[in-house]
């Protein structure tokens, strides 16, 4: 009940923190307005096929997410309130307070992205809309959870920028390569059923990676 | 105010091959204070996170005791007070925001709005509590701390460098702070200054 309470407060803080500071969000839309223009621009109003926009939709998504999300600890770091959470928190709330948050920034990142590609993209047709929403819904946990301990991780290194998605790629392939596939055949229009197989492994990854990540923590945030 | 041990046994402290600290044994309960006192470097601050388990030591261990039971550190967590340079606050908030947010996060229930009030007046920040902590100066940040270290009343209060960045009233304030603390709370003082090494019953000299 009280890690609730303490986990509720460290989201809390982290929202309000984001709305003021907008350090993640700005970088999150200048990333996703840049890719999005280039994509375009190579394109010349060539229409792809539904597998390459469901291919280009993640690309956006994972670069977005990797100048964005490290931000829930590499700020704290880089303000010196690292410790100060430190101290009033248990690792546990501290590494699901964050993870919420990411899961929250991640969720607004793909609706964004999602929004710009159907304005942007007349092939961005979304024909399944359960398969599309669950899609999400599983990959932005997928993401927000792997990108949550690897950030605390690189957010006690010195060289984080570079070591972010050096470090993230190899961990989110199969997350990747499983939203991109579902993606394709919420575009296609395919069945809930068709892409089930996708879903197994998405929640799979989801709980290895939360469970990985919750026993890893105490040591990555400690020293 | 729940009685509060602290144990120190053989906390020894290394970064890579450099030994900080060495062999550091005591014992500490509520009502009792220590100073650590020491040179530059000597490793004051590095015992002073151990001991709020920030840093993990590389040998020896420390034990904490809640009336009478042993406890981890994180059933001790929301009694611990702690004022440091090394902790910062939130610069995007305002300086209540920044009571009101830590204290929930330690799951500290928030003070009544006139205990507030007081410590804050104590403090000198009353005027200043809706001013968000980017404006403050070095001077004011270390007032906010002790606001925030103290408003949960702290069986533990460990201070470091305490009068660092104030003037002449804060640090009278400070004083009278610590002297109202030493009848039933746990005080740690690290300093190199010998006149805040005086508050303190107890003295312990760090350095290998």
């Amino acid at each position: 009940m009280n890690t609730w309470k303490s986990i509720y407060a460290i989201v809390t803080k982290d929202v309000q923190s984001e709305l003021r500071t907008r350090y993640a969000l700005n970088a999150l839309l200048m990333f996703v307005l840049t890719t999005v223009s280039i994509i375009l621009f190579a394109l010349r109003g060539d229409q792809p096929s539904s597998t390459v926009l469901a291919g280009m939709f993640w690309v956006v998504v994972f670069f977005s997410a990797m100048s964005g999300l490290s931000r829930a600890f590499v700020s704290e770091e880089e303000r010196g309130t690292a410790l100060t959470l430190q101290l009033v928190a248990i690792p546990s709330s501290v590494y699901f307070g964050k993870l919420l948050f990411n899961v929250l920034l991640t969720l607004s990142l793909v609706l964004g992205v999602t929004i710009v590609y159907t304005v942007a993209f007349p092939g961005f047709t979304i024909q399944s809309l359960d398969v599309f929403l669950v899609t999400v819904v599983l990959g932005s946990l997928g993401l927000a959870s792997a990108a949550t301990i690897i950030a605390a991780i690189i957010a006690k290194a010195n060289t984080r920028g570079t070591l972010y998605p050096v470090l993230s790629f190899p961990i989110l392939i199969i997350l990747l390569m499983s939203v991109m596939n579902a993606t394709a055949k919420a575009l296609d229009g395919e069945r809930f059923g068709e892409a089930a197989v996708d879903f197994l492994v998405l929640i799979s990854y989801v709980m290895v990676i939360t469970a990985g990540s919750y026993l890893l923590f105490d040591y990555v945030w400690k020293d | 105010m729940n009685l509060v041990t602290i144990r120190a046994a053989g906390i020894g402290k290394n970064f890579n091959r450099r030994t900080v600290l060495k062999d550091i044994t005591f014992s500490l309960s509520s009502g009792e204070s220590l100073a650590v006192t020491g040179k530059n470097g000597s490793g004051k601050s590095t015992l002073i996170k151990v001991l709020a388990g920030l840093l993990s030591p590389t040998k020896g261990k420390v034990e904490y005791e809640l009336s009478g039971a042993a406890v981890d550190l994180d059933g001790l967590r929301p009694t611990i007070g702690l004022v440091s340079p090394y902790l910062q606050l939130y610069d995007e908030f305002t300086a209540l925001e920044n009571l009101l947010i830590l204290l929930r996060i330690r799951n500290n229930s928030t003070p009544a709005p006139a205990d507030i009030e007081k410590i804050f007046r104590t403090y000198g920040l009353w005027e200043r509590r809706d001013d968000v902590v980017r404006t403050f100066s070095s001077g004011m940040k270390q007032r906010l701390k002790y606001i925030v270290a103290l408003a949960h009343a702290p069986s533990i209060v460990m201070l470091d460098e305490p009068t660092a960045n104030l003037d002449e009233d804060g640090c009278r304030v400070v004083h009278d702070t610590v002297q109202s603390l030493q009848t039933d709370t746990l005080t740690i003082i690290a300093t190199n200054d010998e006149r805040e090494a005086s508050w303190c019953k107890k003295r312990i000299h760090v350095g290998v």
